[in-house]
Order: structure tokens, then C-alpha cells, then sequence
């Protein structure tokens, strides 16, 4: 298929995405009951009264599994590519292709042993 | 562009829900015999109608948006969730004819969209101003982007088999063993990391009722609820498909029995996938929070990263490198 048919399919699908949950709440719109209090509007806080905001602060330790995650999702990225081309390279370059990976892998690793080093993969 | 383009993905959405609806009866049926007790039985006969009553039910109730919520993005929330994992599935090779968008790079793609759905649990989670929502939808995003990283890096293994991200090269290169047997360790931890990636049971924390009573969807009435709900499910059937193609075989036939058509086989193997996350659901006790991450990070990351050399190094040995 062409790539131009395989993006309108994909936009096609996406659409549908939109246009189900659209149509279902509209139509549930009609159906469902609407009597607003100011008891329903309470944020639900295990049936006590809410004290205080509900956007409070959360620990930091999420922003370091976030950076995390971003070194390693760009590896992947190249990764990916490395993977599909390998056979070809390892052909032309020989087993200097697969040294070039551990190179860069093993750099990363580098820094995983050193978030483990420090506590920051621990969770308390 | 023909009928097919327009009329298929309203054919496979509507079969989708279908299979939500029954998914659901059987994993609490499933769920109820592991347990010794019948599972749902009252609504129609054998319970079958026991999810359309949930369904009409949830339709039917008060749509409640709380006071201090950020309205619009707590209504945008759900449908953010939702679409990418109905747009996932238009990659899935099916058979080998039906499939909707035959993609060069449609195993990127799967991976690329399923991610966006964790930007709807977080809006969901912050937009509900709530202590619960938002503690959940943090361990939520946490969880699901810590175990993204093993399951992207052990299909890497299949790559370089197959030296191509199409799904459907990736079947047809298993026409002489399945991946599941010469990448073994890559289907364990795509496995384990799927299941944490679905939220669910051994790592169902985000929602974990006894802790944070229902994770990032605590503010959720009716039928934004349902579709959170219906997301989840959603998944099940694209992972499912997923790992049908990727390890067992897509519709490629067993023993060389051609002669039942390859939507048979593949929905076969997928039942086996869903019918194994169902089991795994009432067999395994939760993970402590604490667990989770470390086991992410400590043992199947480094594990997926050892599925790659381990690949290459088959590729050099003369027994082996005709299955790698």
C-alpha cells in the first residue's frame, strides 16, 4: 500500500477514536439523568470533607524515573534502525557493527549502574 | 479508495466492542471457576447479558463533574485515552489479507501510540483535582513508562531476525519456528512488561482498590468512566494481537494445517494470550509498589538489553543462525 493510503487509514481510525466516545456521550446526554447539587461537587476524599488543594505535591523521585525513561527511549530510537539495518551491516562492516551497539549500550549502562549506585531505582 | 477503507475500521470497532462486552463475562467467569463459585449467572442465560446490563447501566447514570475539577481537560481526558488504542489496531495483520494499514514501520508505530494514552490517565488524574486521582495517575505514568523500556528493547531481538518493523514480514519470517521458541527470554519479559503496561493484576497498582480506592478514574461518573474502562480493554486485544504476531506465529498454521483459514489460527492463538492474562489475573497477589519499579529497572531492563547480544551472538554461531 501507499504510504498516502496508510495515512488516511490511519486518520480514518483516528477519527472513529473521536466520533465513538462523541456520539456515546451525546447519546448519553439524552438518557442520563441531570440534578446537580452542591453535595455531588464535593471532590471525593473517602466521604470526609476535602482539607486543602487537591493538586498537592508529589515526591521528586517521579521526575528522575521520567529522565529515566527519556535517555532510554531515545537509545531505543536508535536502537531501532541499528536493528533493522544489522544483517546488511554485519555483511559490509563485520563484527565491528555489533562492537559499535556494546560501545553505546555499554554507556548507557554506565549511567543505570550509577542511578542504582545512588538509590535512585529504590522505592520507598 | 474503496468501500473496505471506510466500512472495515466501523466493521472491526463494532466487532471490538463486541468482544469488550464478552471479554469481560469471561474473564469473570474464568475468574469465578479458578475460584470455585459460578461467576455471573443471573442476567440472561449464563450470565450473558450480565455486561450490556453494566454497559446500559452506566449510561444511564449522572454524568458528575466535581466543583474544583479543570472541567475541559476532565472531559478531554477520556477520549485521549481512548483513541490511540482503537488507532493502534490498524497495523495488526490479521490474516495475511486483512489488514488495514500495511505500514513499513508498524511495530514503531504500535509502540509510538499506545504511549499517548498515558498522557490521558495523567490529564485525567490532574484535571480531577483529587489527592487519590493524582497520586494514582503518577504511580500510573511511573509504572507504564518504566516498563515501555523492556518491553520496546525485547522485541529489538525480533528485528534483527527479521531485519524489518513491518508486522507482516515479522509473521512470514516465522514460517519455519515461531519467536517464541529462539526468543524465549524477549517473549518472557515482553510478557511481564505488557502486563504492566495494561495495568494489570500482578501490577494493577494504579487502580489497587484497597490503597488509592480506585487510582487516576476516582472522580469518574457514567460514561467518561466507561470509556477509561473500555481503553483498558481495548488494549487487551491489541496486545493480545500484538503478541499473537510477534511470537506465535500470527496466522501462520500449526503442524502444516492449512486447510483451516488463518483467521482460525489467529484467533485462536489470541484467545490463548487472553484467556493467559485472565489466569494470571486470579493466580497472582499484587506487587508492592516498591517491587514494581526496582523489578522494572533491576532485572527485566537489563535482562531485554542481554536479549540483543545474546541475538547477535547466535546470529555468529553456524547451528543456530539459521533461526536468528
Amino acid at each position: 500500500m501507499e504510504l498516502e493510503a496508510s495515512f488516511l487509514t490511519i486518520a480514518w481510525f483516528i477519527a472513529l477514536g473521536i466520533l465513538l466516545p462523541v456520539a456515546a456521550l451525546t447519546v448519553g446526554k439524552w438518557l442520563r439523568p441531570n440534578k446537580p447539587s452542591s453535595r455531588k461537587a464535593i471532590t471525593y476524599e473517602s466521604g470526609v470533607d476535602p482539607t486543602g488543594e487537591g493538586w498537592v505535591q508529589f515526591h521528586v523521585r517521579y521526575y528522575l524515573f521520567a529522565l529515566l525513561f527519556v535517555i532510554f527511549d531515545v537509545e531505543t530510537i536508535f536502537l531501532y534502525p541499528w536493528a533493522v539495518a544489522y544483517d546488511s551491516l554485519r555483511a559490509t562492516l563485520g563484527v565491528w557493527v555489533l562492537y559499535e551497539m556494546i560501545i553505546f549500550i555499554g554507556l548507557l549502562v554506565l549511567g543505570l549502574a550509577y542511578a542504582w549506585k545512588k538509590k535512585v531505582l529504590k522505592w520507598e | 479508495m474503496d468501500l473496505f477503507f471506510y466500512l472495515g475500521p466501523i466493521i472491526l470497532m463494532l466487532l471490538l466492542l463486541g468482544f469488550v462486552t464478552y471479554a469481560i463475562l469471561f474473564e469473570r467467569k474464568v475468574i469465578g471457576w479458578i475460584q470455585n463459585r459460578p461467576g455471573p449467572n443471573q442476567v440472561g442465560p449464563w450470565g450473558l447479558f450480565q455486561t450490556i446490563a453494566d454497559v446500559a447501566k452506566l449510561l444511564l447514570k449522572e454524568d458528575i463533574v466535581p466543583g474544583k475539577a479543570d472541567r475541559s481537560l476532565f472531559k478531554l481526558a477520556p477520549v485521549i485515552a481512548f483513541v490511540p488504542a482503537f488507532a493502534v489496531l490498524a497495523v495488526i495483520p490479521f490474516t495475511d489479507s486483512w489488514q488495514f494499514g500495511d505500514f513499513a514501520v508498524g511495530l514503531l508505530y504500535y509502540i509510538a501510540i499506545s504511549s499517548i494514552t498515558i498522557i490521558g490517565i495523567l490529564t485525567g488524574a490532574w484535571a480531577s483535582n483529587n489527592k487519590y486521582s493524582l497520586l494514582g495517575g503518577m504511580r500510573s505514568a511511573a509504572q507504564m513508562i518504566s516498563y515501555e523500556i523492556p518491553l520496546v528493547l525485547s522485541v529489538i531481538g525480533i528485528v534483527m531476525t527479521t531485519g524489518s518493523l513491518d508486522l507482516n514480514d515479522i509473521v512470514l519470517a516465522q514460517k519455519k519456528v515461531w519467536f517464541i521458541v529462539p526468543q524465549f527470554l524477549a517473549f518472557l519479559i515482553f510478557f511481564i512488561a505488557s502486563l504492566a503496561e495494561l495495568n494489570r493484576t500482578p501490577f494493577d497498582l494504579p487502580e489497587a482498590e484497597s490503597e488509592l480506592v480506585a487510582g487516576y478514574h476516582v472522580e469518574y461518573t457514567g460514561f467518561r468512566f466507561a470509556f477509561f474502562m473500555l481503553a483498558e480493554y481495548v488494549y487487551v486485544f491489541a496486545m493480545a494481537s500484538l503478541t499473537t504476531c510477534l511470537f506465535l506465529g500470527g496466522w501462520l498454521p500449526l503442524f502444516g494445517l492449512t486447510m483451516i483459514p488463518g483467521i482460525l489460527w489467529f484467533l485462536l492463538k489470541f484467545s490463548l494470550v487472553v484467556f493467559s492474562l485472565f489466569w494470571i489475573r486470579a493466580t497472582m497477589p499484587r506487587l508492592r509498589v516498591d517491587q514494581l519499579m526496582q523489578f522494572a529497572w533491576k532485572v527485566l531492563l537489563p535482562l531485554s538489553l542481554l536479549n540483543i547480544f545474546l541475538t547477535a551472538i547466535f546470529k555468529e554461531i553456524p547451528v543456530l543462525s539459521s533461526f536468528y
